[in-house]
This record gives C-alpha cells, sequence and structure tokens, in this order.
C-alpha cells in the first residue's frame, strides 16, 4: 500500500481563489466543486467554522459573505472569489472595523458569555454571526423578531431563551438615545 | 416546605462561590470560535478514514473483495472483521451476571440493521476514501428481518441472533399483590402508550484523531462521553490496557450518544493498522441512519386508585425495541423498571420491563435513559383517574406523592426529601393567567406533569471517581480529573467547587479534563452521575488540601486553625480582614517546611447487590431528582396543529453550584422533551431509515418554542457537593406528558402516541367527533 499526495491528482482543474477573511487577504487553491465550508476548514484552517449537517438546515456553518450569512456547506469556495467572508474569529474586528476590544470580544460575544448562552458551543459561532448580521440589519427587534431571525440556527442545549436574551441584550439604544451597542 | 438544608447546616448566603452564576471560562472561549473540538484536530500526514455501511437491514454478506479498494492510489489502508485482533469485546450489558455479548466492531458474514460497518478505508484525501469505498465489492443476500418489535416478541417469531430469544432481557417487579389492590380500588384505567425512536442530534457529528505514539501507545481524541473506552479499544487492537489512550476534548453534545463507542474504535484501528494519524468525521446522513437512538417503547398501563383518589395498584409492560445489539439497553429498561410507577406511593405493584432484539437501528442511552418514556404514561394513567374520579390532575398527585421515608416499588426507602408538593405548586403557579384563544378555531389547554430520574449509576457498579488538585508556586490551582465535558459545565463546576474551600478566585484556576492517561479517572459523563461523583471528589481533595496546609497557614498568621478563611486567594483570620497572606505565600512556606501541596482524593458511591431478579427488590440508584413541569398549548382544531405557548419546568435541585447552568439545563432538557412530544421521530419501514436529513427529521427551532421558564428549588438535600443533585437527564421527561395532557385539556383527545402531529391531533379529533367518546 502506497500513499500518493494526490490532492492534485483529484482536483486537476484547481483555481486559484482570492478573498478577505477576517480583514486579510488570502490566496487559495480551489478545486469547483469544492464547498467554501471545505476551504475555510480544510485548506486554511479556520476551524472555527463548524459542520453540522451538510445540508443548509442546522446553520452551524454559517459565516458571513460580504456581511450577509450564508450556510458555507451549501456554497462553493469560487463563489467567495474577490468578496469579504467573516468568521466568528473575525467578529470582534470585522473587515474594516478597528479598535477590536481588549478581552479580543463583540459586545454580542461577551452577552453570550454572561448569559451561558452557549453550553457546548457547537452551534455558537453560526449563532453568533447569524445574530451580527440580523442586528446590523434590524437595530431595534422585539423579541419575537429576535427569536424568528434565529429559526435558521439549530441549538440542541440551550432551548434558545439564554441566546434570545444575549442577543436582546444588544440591541441597539431606541433612536434619539445613543445610538450604540449597549454592553450586557 | 422546603426544610433546613440537610449537608453541614450551611445555608446558601454562608457561600462565597457556590451558588453564584459566574461565567464559565468555557464558553468565553467556545464564543471566540477558539475551542478545540474532536474533528478540528490536525496532526501532519493525517489519513482520513471512512465507513463502509450496509445497505441493507437484514442481509448475509455473500462475498467481500476489498483488493481493488486498496490497489487504489492514496489508499493506506481496508481493514474487514478479519483484519481487527479481536472484533469485538465480550461483555455483560446487565452488570448483573444475565447476559454475554459481544457486539461486533465490523459485520462479520452478516448484517443485522441499515448502516452497520462493514469495513473501514484510510486514504489520503477524503476523496481517495470515497473512491475506496465504491471499490469495496460487496454482495448481499437481503434476508426480510425483523422489524416490530411486538411481533419479535411473540413466541414463535424469526430470531434476530440464532440460538438467542428475541428478548434479551426481562425485568421484573413484583410488590404486594395487584389483584387484591384492583379489588380495592373504584376507578380503573388502562391505556396502551407509544413512543418513538429519537436522535440525540448533537450538533458536532461523531469525530475523532487517532495516532501511534514514539512509544506505540494508541491514541485517541475522539468526541466521547467515556475516556474509559480506552480498555476495550485495547482488547480489540490486542494490545494491553496500558497501550490505548483516550482523550476527550470538549464535546459539541453528547445527551447519551457518545456513551457507547462512535468513530473510537474505527479510527482506532485505521491508525495502529497504517502507523498514521487518521482522523474520522461522520456525515450527519451517517449519523441520522446508524447511530444507536433513544428506545422506542410501548407501554401497557393499568392503575386502580380508591374513591379518595388513592392509588391502589399499577401493572405495568414496557417493551423496548433495542434492535440488534444489547449495547446500554439493560440498563435502560431498569432505569424504566425501578421508576415505571412514577413519583408516587403505590402499595401494589408488578411491571415487566423487557427489550427485544429487532433489525431496526440500534438503541441505547440518550438523556432520560428510560425514566423518561415511562413519565408518559404514568402522567397520563394520573390525569385519566382524576377524571374518572372527578378530581383535579394536581389533587391526584397531591394525595399520592412520595415523601422522604416511604418505600418505592423496589422496597427501599425515598432517602432524601421529595419537594413534589412545592413543585408543583410552583410550576403552576408560574404559568399565571390562562392565554385566550387567537381565533375562533383555537383552543387552548394545560397540562402537568411530574416525574422522578435518577441520577448516578445503580449500586451493584459500585462507582467512583477520582480528581486530584495541586497549588502552582504562585498560588494558583490545578485541577485535573478525567471528567469528560459534553457542555453542560462539569469542568467550570469543579473550578467552583475548589474554589469555594481553597479560596482560589476561579480565574486563578486550570481544570484539565478528559484524558485517560492523564487525568485520574473518573467514569464518563452520563447517568446524571459527573456532578455527583467527580464532584464530590474534587470536593473531598479540597477539603483533604485545605486541611493539609491549614496548619502552615494557622502558624504563618498566629492564629488557629480553626479560626482561618480561605478566600479571595488569601488565607486569613475569620473577622480580622488586615490578617492575611497571599496563598503563594503559604504554598511557598509549605514547600519550605515539606508540606505536600497536591493531592489525589477518590470518591467511592454506594455499593450493593444488585436486587433480587424475581421481584426487583433491594437497593437500586442512589437518589432521584424530582421535577413537575406545566405547559399551555393552543391547538388549531381545523388543521391539528399545536403551539405551545408557555412552559414552566421547576426541578428540586438540591443545590444549584452555578444557578445559570442548572437553569440551562432545564431549558435545554425540557426542548428536547418538548422536541420529542411534538415533531421528533426516526422513522423507519421494515428497518430502512426515512429520516436520515436534518431537513425531516424535525428538531425544535428558537421561533417555535416560548421562553421556557427554567424554576430551581433548593432543598440542599442531594447527594452531590454541598447538597446538590443531578439536572442533566431529569428535564427531559415531563413535556412529553405535560404538552400531551395540555393537549387533552384544550381538545378533549388524549394522545397515546408521540409524537403529537398535527395529523394524529386531527384524526383523534375527527374520530372523537364520530363517536362522542369521552377523553
Amino acid at each position: 500500500m502506497s500513499v500518493s499526495p494526490a490532492a492534485s491528482r483529484e482536483y486537476p482543474e484547481r483555481a486559484a481563489l482570492r478573498f478577505v477573511l477576517n480583514g486579510r487577504p488570502v490566496d487559495v487553491w480551489a478545486a469547483p466543486q469544492e464547498t467554501l465550508l471545505a476551504v475555510l476548514r480544510d485548506t486554511l484552517g479556520a476551524t472555527e467554522v463548524k459542520y453540522g449537517c451538510g445540508e443548509g438546515v442546522c446553520g452551524t456553518c454559517t459565516v458571513l459573505l460580504d456581511g450577509a450569512p450564508i450556510n458555507a456547506c451549501l456554497t462553493l469556495g469560487v463563489h467567495a472569489q474577490g468578496r469579504t467572508v467573516t468568521t466568528v474569529r473575525g467578529l470582534a474586528s470585522p473587515a474594516g472595523a478597528t479598535g477590536a476590544a481588549a478581552d479580543g470580544m463583540h459586545p454580542l460575544q461577551r452577552a453570550f458569555v454572561a448569559h451561558e448562552a452557549a453550553q457546548c458551543g457547537f452551534c455558537t459561532p453560526g449563532m453568533l454571526l447569524t445574530a451580527y448580521a440580523f442586528l446590523e440589519k434590524h437595530p431595534h427587534p422585539t423579541r419575537a423578531e429576535i427569536r424568528a431571525a434565529l429559526g435558521g440556527n439549530l441549538c440542541r442545549c440551550t432551548g434558545y431563551a439564554r441566546i434570545v436574551d444575549a442577543v436582546e441584550a444588544c440591541v441597539r439604544a431606541r433612536p434619539g438615545r445613543e445610538d450604540v451597542l449597549r454592553d450586557p | 416546605m422546603i426544610p433546613e438544608p440537610a449537608s453541614g447546616g450551611v445555608s446558601p448566603a454562608a457561600y462565597r462561590v457556590i451558588g453564584k452564576a459566574l461565567p464559565r471560562f468555557d464558553v468565553a472561549d467556545k464564543v471566540r470560535g477558539t475551542t478545540q473540538y474532536a474533528a478540528d484536530w490536525q496532526l501532519p500526514g493525517m489519513l482520513v478514514g471512512r465507513v463502509l455501511r450496509s445497505i441493507y437491514p437484514c442481509a448475509r454478506i455473500r462475498r467481500l473483495d476489498v483488493a481493488r479498494a486498496r490497489a487504489l492510489p492514496g489508499v493506506a489502508a481496508v481493514l474487514t472483521a478479519g483484519d481487527l485482533p479481536r472484533n469485538g469485546v465480550e461483555e455483560d450489558p446487565t452488570g448483573a451476571g444475565l447476559l454475554r455479548f459481544t457486539t461486533p466492531v465490523l459485520a462479520d458474514g452478516v448484517v443485522r440493521y441499515q448502516g452497520e460497518p462493514v469495513a473501514i478505508v484510510a486514504a489520503a484525501t477524503d476523496a481517495a476514501a470515497r473512491a475506496a469505498l465504491a471499490a469495496i465489492e460487496v454482495e448481499y443476500e437481503p434476508l426480510p428481518g425483523v422489524h416490530d418489535a411486538e411481533a419479535a416478541a411473540r413466541r414463535g417469531a424469526e430470531r434476530v441472533h440464532d440460538g438467542r430469544d428475541n428478548v434479551f432481557v426481562h425485568w421484573k417487579l413484583r410488590r404486594g399483590d395487584v389483584e387484591t389492590g384492583f379489588r380495592g380500588a373504584a376507578a380503573v384505567v388502562e391505556r396502551t402508550y407509544r413512543t418513538q425512536r429519537v436522535d440525540h442530534a448533537y450538533l458536532e457529528p461523531e469525530a475523532g484523531v487517532a495516532w501511534v505514539e514514539a512509544d506505540g501507545v494508541v491514541t485517541v481524541r475522539a468526541s466521547s462521553q467515556v475516556v474509559e473506552h480506552f480498555r476495550a479499544l485495547a482488547e480489540i487492537l490486542g494490545l494491553p490496557h496500558n497501550r490505548v489512550r483516550v482523550i476527550a476534548p470538549f464535546l459539541g453534545g453528547g445527551f447519551g450518544g457518545k456513551e457507547d463507542m462512535t468513530a473510537e474504535p474505527y479510527v482506532a484501528a485505521l491508525a495502529w493498522a497504517t502507523g498514521r494519524p487518521v482522523r474520522m468525521v461522520w456525515d450527519r446522513a451517517e449519523s441520522l441512519l446508524a447511530r444507536p437512538k433513544r428506545h422506542a417503547f410501548v407501554m401497557r398501563y393499568k392503575t386502580g386508585a380508591a374513591r379518595d383518589g388513592s392509588l391502589v395498584a399499577q401493572e405495568i409492560s414496557l417493551l423496548a425495541d433495542a434492535g440488534p445489539y444489547p449495547l446500554l439497553s439493560p440498563r435502560v429498561l431498569f432505569a424504566a423498571l425501578v421508576t415505571g410507577a412514577g413519583p408516587y406511593c403505590v402499595p401494589h405493584v408488578r411491571i415487566d420491563a423487557r427489550a427485544v432484539f429487532t433489525n431496526n437501528v440500534p438503541a441505547s442511552a440518550m438523556r432520560g435513559f428510560g425514566a423518561m418514556q415511562v413519565t408518559f404514561a404514568y402522567e397520563a394513567q394520573m390525569d385519566l383517574l382524576a377524571a374518572a374520579l372527578g378530581m383535579s390532575p394536581a389533587a391526584i398527585r397531591e394525595r399520592n406523592f412520595l415523601r422522604k421515608g416511604d418505600r418505592l416499588p423496589t422496597g427501599e426507602a425515598a432517602s432524601t426529601y421529595v419537594a413534589l408538593p412545592e413543585l408543583l405548586r410552583r410550576a403552576q403557579d408560574a404559568l399565571g393567567e390562562p392565554s385566550r384563544p387567537s381565533g375562533p378555531g383555537a383552543r387552548v389547554g394545560r397540562g402537568i406533569a411530574c416525574n422522578m430520574q435518577p441520577y448516578g449509576r445503580t449500586v451493584w457498579f459500585q462507582d467512583r471517581a477520582s480528581a486530584w488538585l495541586g497549588f502552582e508556586a504562585d498560588g494558583s490551582l490545578v485541577i485535573r480529573a478525567g471528567v469528560p465535558d459534553l457542555g453542560g459545565g462539569q469542568a467550570a463546576s469543579l473550578a467552583q467547587i475548589a474554589a469555594e474551600v481553597l479560596g482560589v478566585s476561579v480565574e486563578r484556576i486550570r481544570v484539565h479534563v478528559g484524558d485517560s492517561a492523564l487525568t485520574p479517572l473518573t467514569g464518563g459523563t452520563f447517568a446524571t452521575r459527573q456532578l455527583y461523583m467527580s464532584g464530590n471528589a474534587a470536593l473531598c481533595c479540597a477539603r483533604e488540601l485545605r486541611a493539609g496546609i491549614a496548619p502552615v497557614a494557622a502558624s504563618l498568621l498566629e492564629a488557629a486553625e480553626a479560626d482561618l478563611e480561605f478566600a479571595d486567594d488569601h488565607a486569613g483570620v475569620a473577622g480580622a480582614p488586615d490578617r492575611c497572606v497571599p496563598l503563594a505565600r503559604v504554598v511557598a512556606e509549605c514547600a519550605r517546611r515539606g508540606v505536600p501541596v497536591s493531592r489525589l482524593s477518590t470518591f467511592q458511591g454506594e455499593r450493593s447487590a444488585p436486587p433480587d431478579l424475581e421481584t426487583g427488590q433491594g437497593r437500586t440508584f442512589p437518589d432521584y431528582t424530582y421535577g413537575c413541569h406545566a405547559a399551555e398549548v393552543e391547538v388549531d382544531v381545523e388543521t391539528g396543529a399545536t403551539r405551545l405557548l408557555k412552559y414552566v419546568a421547576c426541578h428540586d435541585v438540591g443545590r444549584a453550584i452555578n444557578p445559570q447552568s442548572v437553569a440551562g439545563q432545564i431549558q435545554g432538557g425540557a426542548a428536547m422533551g418538548i422536541g420529542q412530544a411534538l415533531g421528533e421521530e426516526i422513522a423507519l419501514e421494515a428497518g430502512v431509515n426515512l429520516t436520515t436529513l436534518f431537513a425531516n427529521y424535525l428538531m425544535p427551532v428558537a421561533p417555535d418554542l416560548p421562553d421556557i421558564q427554567a424554576i430551581a428549588v433548593e432543598s440542599g438535600e442531594g447527594r452531590g457537593p454541598f447538597g446538590a443533585r443531578g439536572i442533566g437527564e431529569p428535564p427531559t421527561g415531563p413535556p412529553l406528558a405535560a404538552i400531551a395532557s395540555a393537549i387533552a385539556d384544550a381538545t378533549g383527545a388524549r394522545p397515546l402516541e408521540l409524537p403529537i402531529t398535527p395529523e394524529r391531533v386531527f384524526r383523534a379529533l375527527a374520530e372523537r367527533a364520530g363517536t362522542n367518546e369521552g377523553r
């Protein structure tokens, strides 16, 4: 039994791919059929992006593509060409943003810790990114709207109440008040 | 009323760290995305492992040829049953000397369920591994198999294993005489209840990496609830037990599904065969197809009560579909046996609990472990009796609740406080004012359900757990314990316990867990035993360590030992805030005097012989956690759809080490039970799994659930550290019954089968309209 570095043989038509990952440009080779999840986890070592189901149901592999949450398991790597990809490790200082907090956490992450909104933590990276993108677009949601927004992300540990609590704690102040992320 | 705390007579206010909602260190890592789960581990030259699985639920393997697969480029190994030194370990799954069985690691000549592993491969890439699977030639002779548990249990049924009865475990409980009991009944209700097969659906699929160390130790870093599996792995590989090491990193959920081995034997065998590191991650479809599920139960209940509501007799028959291998079924059925009559005093009880082989997907441990399925049945019986006797559901329960000192059906006494009256009142009160129906076709209803769930292993397993605590020179503390952390805060709770006793702040404590070679063994994280067992081990260890260093601290402070106080990283004198020294100073002085600053302690749980096998009389579980849940639902009578409006889950947790973690366990456990009540089902057709996608395995998502209100009552009377009780499993059972009762209350039609889908409710309503039969 001999083992050969077979990668080049299996992916004869790999393409050069360039995108921005958590604020930094990356150059990788990717086969046309490789998912963004595989490119991130296996090629770039971004293991904070998790495989949960591979069929776009559980939301565990959620990343932001140009700021919008997508399932990395259903997105081809080549679709990221020339775009920005944000994983949970980029949340404290997303592309373009500056001044990460001293503890390396975004207020949402801090709220997840304070409310113990993570137990096993496996859904957490995807959940955080979905919540972040939602709050960016909807700064003043109701509790029911938060629940609806998280409907694409499964959590098997918490029953969701703590996650909704943590997101609610980060809702921006109402118009007319200082429009900043409130620390939990 | 809740009594004064029993353990040491210390009221919660006296604790500095216990009972505080401290942030968990592991959660901070998890939100940053830095936690390295099993599948995140990478080693140089690592191969990809994959499993070839049976496509048939029951078939003979006529031919299995791996030559072509082995010859493919990039393929390092293809292994079948004959390539393993031992294809499984003979075990007694009852622990009571009743059965010997070897579950094959790889199918040998016959496959007994769809998805059973037939061969394993290791290759340079995932594509090469998949190509190797495709190149393995298997010729099957499909057989009809046995797929219906009730049919399989009948005399003369086709056998799953030649020479073995399909019914492979039959526990019996006999107390009093049920015939006598029923003669004194004013009302008797008799029903058959069915619960379905469900999946754990942890979001982290089964995964592991294995490699061979320079000294020949086969090391497996896998998502596992039990690092003690190193012994079974060694047997399979023909190695001494001390040549296999299992590391359990933080798990992405377990819920019992990673209590039996998952990927461990396969990655271990492939690393052993190739000498290369191998990683194996199962697809979600593999997990849903072939991993053991929660047992489907058929439960026949006959329950009688006197005119005043007092239960007089229960006659119960429980049948569980185990699939083709015993796994943990005997223990699941034993838990069902002991708790089958519910948290009530019943003078005459007869229970038969059986597990039967079929060619369906195997069933084994899942959160609730047999004690949860029966909740659905015994609580429905209480409601039906209440209706028959013109009592309220609360009144009939209050009439029959167990109290401390009362005999369980096993003849042993309930040995700690039973808070059920308080739990019932608080759960009902918390539901508040009834909601108004949202439209003309909507009906609102309410239900309550009480339960008891054991924590800790049955006493004849003679459970024990060890922990090591040691100070570093700077006064920081290290804890070593073999605990796998499933996400429930198992590691963080040990830090909180040590912090309370030794005065080290939790930020200055590092916890090393889950390594069979480097951390003292605690036993696995299952049976709601970890806080009880390893928590007690850590508590003993911390107290002994403190006793060891206290004389040194006392002499440094020129104070009496009795006046010492360990707090805020200092040793000090109680009542004299200016008289204190940093712990680092105490540690340095201990080093100078040769006083040890580390310690290994073992907590030995209760030990006893198995109960009498003909009557079930004897000692069984260490203790129980009691609960009461209350639900309010709205049913759309035109569609049969149920919406959960309010949900309250109330448990006596003894003492909440970290109230936030406790509430998280209650909310999450209840959510899992709610999913089983209303939607989840692993559906099989003649053993063929129809639900191998999350797209058709319907778990609750955030918009499906109301805020589950968790109420933790603290009686202080548990057997865990500081009087804690286990809370991992207890909240999963009551939702089945509380929701069914709420639907019955709303519609007049009582669900007897799970899940309670809109279709089932609709049919029940149509039937009721047709026959106008009472509920």
